[in-house]
């Protein structure tokens, strides 16, 4: 059995990818999937947990989170594509204004 | 049963008449305003006499309180009056005086704008001056003390809007502080020492201490600290130097404050404290050093002065150097009565010399004055009767009152034929520049312009003609000036006739009363002396026929210079030049001062207070601090960037802190 210890690491090394591109990316789209990554960076600790400690606490949990990254992509693309029509560009610097 | 005098009403009926005149006075009419200030100041004066009829009945001292003002565990001032013969003599002159110059002023500043400010002013001056004479212990006195100096201030600077009588005004407050000073702190002493302000209890206590004869211990210090007040007040030197500048204010003022009244104060409480100067005959032989070169230096300054009422501020100086010489020997009685005599003639000449300003509109310079005599004969032989008396003629008051002084100085136990001779000599110069005074004004060719806009472009813009006498000419001042000043010469020829003798007597229940042991056994030896004195050769009638002869000699001299041969000074200043210079200059005393305390004192204060301490120091911490927050928020600022992406890197960088510490604190 693999130990718990690759599990976590394996998380933190997820979570970690997605924090670096969330602040070095420009791109929105690439903004929203390393938010995605840190996610699920979550949720592998999650479960590794779940397993380990043999409860349905954690995988439950992780049902949640998928509940909530699948409404947010929708939300978040729709967001997306309205800023991508009213300002032709996807570069978050450029967004740094509420109004046009 | 003592009758009750209502002393308080003496001091405080002035007070209601500044009060109404400094409240409602600028709606009233000249007439009103005038009447209300003579009203208060003649009830006080009627006040006074009423005591003075019921004095040889009172027990005496007599003492009123009135209220309790300051407790403090065994420590109490009341608010109490103190009536004996000292104070009755300074009563009678101050009430006196007091209302023969108020009478004065409402002829010499009916012109003046101000006219019921002027009046509020001077009853203020008589509340305080009441106030410090009727005091029963050091702090009521002090009060008069501190408040006849505002008042003067007040007065000096009556014509605000002139520049050097604002800053006359300031000096004399100044001045008057640094005595303050040795005044207040030899209260603290008395305070710490004796436990109590009362000058009964004061007294009592000091009597029971032995004179300090070899060693100077707590009275002397007391006594000299003492003198420095004193020494303020009455311009003595070192602290005479706002005297002379005190003459920018209106001339009543000058004759009431600055030569009757005010400036005698310090010689009462000198008299007043004698207890004390008794048994510290190191104090009291520095206040007759002081008063013994005051006397002189100031008669000098005197003779080479050209503003009449700078002549007769010196000479003011200079006759309180006298009261201090007498006090200095411990002749207490003589320096008290020369002291009334002085109110008198020298309240006359100042009185006088304000008529003749007023009769040639505003000229104070005796070099454009001469041959006046036959324009004003009322001010000329009122004045005549004053110079005369100043001079030391007898049988005018000043020659009675002068001559007793200079005897005391010669024979008293603690006197020396050293302060006589120097006494005799200044009474020499006294007669001189007095002469030369009378000589310049009222002898000779009119010397100033003759034309009729006079009052328009000089100096003083005091004593512009009344109206019912037009602009034109030479006129003599209207009646309600000439009383005064015929009140006062009968004043200054009879003043003295009470004589010494019967003056000291009379006086003596106040300065005999606490003698101590040792001084009763040296004025028994001082009038043994005395005695021998005067079985040796009628010394002290030998005495007499010198200062006689020194007046004399004094009034040949100007009679010579100023009369006989008037090119004669101007050859004789040019012949001693540098130090004719430095003597019209007043011995440059006064640039002296500014480069001694004025400009060290600007400086410092410029330099090291203003600039190093209180801009180097505390803005300094204030502004380093704005500073400094504002340089750390603006750092901090640049965290609030608006990027979200720099937002999320905090976010990181803080959960990777937390992180980082949960984990050092798991595996500690």
């Amino acid at each position: 059995m693999v130990p718990l210890s690759y599990y976590l690491a394996l998380s933190g090394i997820l979570f970690a990818c997605g924090v670096t591109g969330f602040l070095i990316k420009r791109n929105i789209i690439t903004i929203f999937m390393s938010i995605e990554l840190m996610l699920n960076g979550v949720n592998l600790s999650f479960v590794a947990f779940a397993a380990q400690w043999g409860t349905l606490k954690g995988q439950i949990f992780v049902f949640f989170v998928m509940v909530v990254a699948a409404a947010e992509a929708a939300v978040g693309l729709a967001i997306i594509i309205a800023v991508y029509r009213t300002r032709e560009t996807l570069n978050v610097d450029r967004v740094n204004l509420l109004k046009l | 049963m003592t009758p009750k005098l209502h002393l308080w009403l003496i001091p405080v009926l002035p007070l209601i008449g500044a009060a109404i005149n400094g409240l409602f006075g600028r709606r009233f009419s000249r007439q009103t305003v005038a009447a209300v200030a003579l009203a208060f100041c003649g009830a006080a004066f009627v006040l006074a006499l009423w005591a003075a009829a019921l004095f040889s009945s009172l027990p005496v001292p007599h003492l009123e309180s009135l209220a309790t003002w300051i407790r403090a565990g065994s420590f109490q001032v009341d608010f109490a009056f103190y009536l004996d013969q000292l104070s009755l003599v300074m009563l009678l002159v101050v009430t006196g005086v007091g209302f023969l110059i108020h009478i004065y002023s409402v002829g010499y500043m009916w012109q003046e704008g101000g006219f019921y400010r002027f009046f509020s002013y001077l009853n203020l001056f008589m509340f305080f001056m009441l106030t410090l004479v009727l005091a029963n212990n050091y702090l009521m006195m002090f009060i008069g003390w501190e408040g006849v100096g505002l008042a003067s201030y007040l007065l000096i600077g009556f014509w605000f809007t002139k520049d050097s009588a604002a800053s006359a005004g300031k000096k004399a407050f100044i001045v008057n502080r640094v005595g303050d000073f040795g005044f207040l702190i030899a209260l603290l002493l008395l305070i710490k020492h004796f436990g109590s302000l009362n000058f009964e209890q004061v007294f009592q206590s000091a009597s029971k201490m032995p004179a300090e004869a070899a060693e100077a211990g707590l009275l002397t210090a007391i006594g000299l600290l003492l003198m420095l007040g004193a020494a303020g007040k009455s311009a003595q030197i070192p602290l005479y130097v706002w005297l002379p500048d005190a003459m920018e204010g209106p001339t009543p003022v000058s004759a009431l404050i600055h030569a009757a009244t005010m400036v005698t104060a310090g010689v009462y409480m000198v008299a007043r404290s004698h207890v004390i100067f008794d048994r510290a005959p190191m104090a009291l032989m520095g206040v007759a050093i002081i008063g013994t070169l005051t006397s002189l230096f100031a008669a000098t300054i005197g003779v080479a002065q050209t503003d009449i009422k700078k002549v007769l501020a010196y000479s003011t100086i200079s006759q309180l150097g006298y009261m201090f010489m007498a006090c200095g020997v411990a002749a207490y009685s003589a320096g008290i009565f020369h002291l009334m005599t002085h109110a008198f003639f020298k309240g006359l000449l100042f009185l006088a010399a304000g008529s003749v300003i007023h009769a040639i509109g505003g000229e104070q310079d005796m070099r454009r004055m001469g041959g006046l005599k036959e324009h004003i004969p009322w001010t000329f032989w009122t004045m005549t009767m004053a110079t005369f008396a100043i001079a030391g003629f007898p049988p005018f008051a000043g020659f009675v009152s002068k001559d007793a002084i200079l005897w005391r100085a010669y024979s008293s136990p603690y006197g020396s034929s050293v302060y006589w001779a120097i006494g005799v000599f200044t009474a020499l110069l006294t007669s001189f520049y007095m002469f030369r005074l009378w000589f310049l004004t009222f002898f000779g060719e009119y010397r100033g312009e003759r034309s009729g806009d006079h009052g328009g472009a000089h100096a003083q813009p005091a004593a512009d003609a009344p109206p019912e006498h037009g602009h034109g000419g030479i006129h003599e001042s209207p009646k309600v000036m000439l009383v005064p000043l015929v009140i006062l010469a009968v004043l200054s020829v009879a003043g003295g006739w009470v004589g010494s003798a019967r003056f000291e007597k009379f006086l003596s229940p106040v300065f005999h009363a606490g003698a101590p042991a040792s001084n009763a056994e040296q004025a028994a030896a001082g009038e043994t002396r005395a005695r021998e004195h005067k079985e040796e050769g009628a010394s002290e009638a030998l005495l007499t026929g010198v200062s006689i002869g020194a007046a004399a000699l004094g009034l040949y001299l100007a009679w010579l210079l100023y009369y006989r041969r008037p090119q004669l000074p101007r050859q004789i200043a040019d012949a001693l030049g540098g130090f004719y210079y430095a003597v019209a200059n007043k011995y440059h005393v006064d640039e002296l001062y500014a480069i001694l305390f004025v400009k060290p004192l600007l400086d410092g204060s410029t330099r090291i207070l203003w600039q190093s301490i209180d801009q180097d120091v505390i803005d300094a911490t204030l502004d380093n601090s704005a500073d400094g927050a504002r340089h750390l928020s603006d750092s901090l600022r640049h965290m609030q960037s608006g990027n979200l992406r720099s937002y999320a890197g905090w976010i990181a960088f803080g959960a990777a802190a937390v992180i980082a510490y949960m984990i050092w604190m798991g595996t500690r």
